[in-house]
């Protein structure tokens, strides 16, 4: 579709003055400022430069968006997409800055008296067509930054939720939060493994207090870390199962076959137990200073 | 090299894999440990295994054997000096080696064998009582 969209450039150019406050004021009117996230000025100054990216691709590029003459006005689509999801506005909120730019261009169409109606429905058309796919290619970087940040996120999740705490000498914790799923049993079973070669630790105390569902898959997923521990060499307690959790786990015929204590406290006394050290009171606590002084080591 | 040397070491037997392990070695290695322990009366066996990069399915049931005929013949195996990578690997093939015994490092195997003949010893004991 071979259609002179230079006439349309001209138009937008010479009508600049009246397009752009009215762009404004539609995209005002459909709540781009009512989150406070842009100023007016950066509107006026975002919309400002977009018209006039979109005019040289009009007059140079033709109707159709693959044209090179529109790579700029997409990069400056691309840039305003992405900080907006950054910002944390809706997907149609980003996409009303260009679809809400029709109507004006459209007006300005219509009062023009050189064209005939034929000429003027076939220019409407190519712009609605352009526009369309200009707010489409919008869409589509927005959604690939909200996806940038999920992953983003995910990867920040995986780092911190898995640390391995030296509780005392040979006994590690293990203080798992989230679901645990294989990739991250994977980042677990090697993170654990590591420090038991580092600290060569003797017990690993699983604390699943911040885990909050245990099906099948997630109890397998334990049990490899801890086979994995024991080949090693290192026994592994599991802690922190919760009441509702230890029903399912049964109502579900999920077996796991390693020592398990109610809390991190008990898990950690076992393990003392087992590398034979006591914790005992020094003296009695004295009510009034309330200062408890009570646990010393004693040999092993 | 053919065979991996076999150390005895008091009541117990020293095996320290340096090399990579190919098939035939590792049968080789099952059917000299199991002559030795005989020969010794061997009640423990020792098996260090931190020089090994690689370990496959067919290695880990060898491992898994020569626990269980250790055990028929009452010596008790510790697998010791295992690589966290290769640890991984086999419990991912399913391998957990349910019956052989693990420590992190030759001293505390040693240690595992040691006071197994200890407790050994005193129930002897008991029984002369």
């Amino acid at each position: 579709m071979a259609v002179n969209t230079g006439n349309v450039a001209e138009l937008v150019g010479s009508n600049e003055q009246t397009i752009l406050p009215e762009w404004i004021e539609l995209q005002k009117k459909a709540g781009s400022l009512q989150t406070g996230r842009i100023t007016e000025n950066e509107l006026a100054s975002q919309s400002r430069e977009f018209l006039h990216l979109l005019r040289d691709g009009l007059s140079r590029g033709g109707s159709e968006v693959s044209n090179s003459a529109y790579g700029p006005a997409k990069q400056m689509l691309a840039d305003v997409s992405r900080s907006r999801a950054l910002q944390g506005f809706s997907p149609s909120e980003t996409a009303t800055f260009v679809f809400s730019l029709k109507q004006p261009i459209f007006n300005v169409l219509n009062r023009n008296t050189t064209l005939s109606p034929a000429q003027a429905a076939e220019l409407t058309w190519s712009v609605t067509l352009l526009l369309d796919e200009l707010g489409l290619y919008t869409l589509e970087v927005f959604q690939k930054s909200r996806e940038e940040v999920i992953v983003r996120q995910q990867r920040e999740i995986a780092e911190l939720s898995t640390p391995v705490v030296k509780l005392w000498d040979g006994i590690l914790a293990l203080p798992l939060i989230g679901t645990l799923d294989s990739q991250r049993t994977q980042v677990v079973m090697e993170n654990l493994l590591q420090t038991v070669v580092e600290t060569e630790a003797e017990i690993a105390i699983i604390d699943i207090t911040g885990v909050p569902t245990v099906d099948t898959l997630t109890a397998q997923h334990l049990l490899k870390t801890v086979a994995a521990a024991r080949l090693m060499g290192a026994d592994c307690i599991i802690s922190g199962i919760r009441p509702q959790i230890a029903q399912t786990m049964v109502h579900l015929g999920v077996e796991l076959n390693v020592i398990s204590k109610a809390t991190l406290a008990d898990a950690l006394a076992l393990a003392l137990e087992r590398t034979g050290r006591a914790v005992t009171r020094l003296k009695k606590a004295t009510p009034a200073s309330g200062q408890n002084k009570m646990s010393a080591e004693k040999g092993q | 090299m053919d065979r991996i040397p076999i150390l005895k070491f008091g009541n117990a037997l020293l095996v320290t894999i340096q090399v990579d392990m190919h098939d035939r070695l590792a049968t080789a290695l099952e059917e000299d440990l199991t002559s030795k322990i005989v020969e010794h009366g061997a009640k423990g066996v020792l098996i260090d295994i931190s020089a090994l990069e690689i370990v496959d399915s067919f290695i880990g049931r060898m491992l898994d054997n020569i626990a269980a005929v250790s055990r028929i013949l009452d010596a008790e195996t510790v697998v010791v000096g295992m690589r966290p990578a290769v640890a991984i690997t086999l419990v991912e093939l399913g391998l957990s080696l349910a019956g052989v015994k693990t420590a992190l490092n030759v001293e505390r195997g040693m240690a595992l064998i040691q006071a197994r003949l200890k407790t050994s010893d005193e129930d002897d004991d008991d029984a002369e009582d």
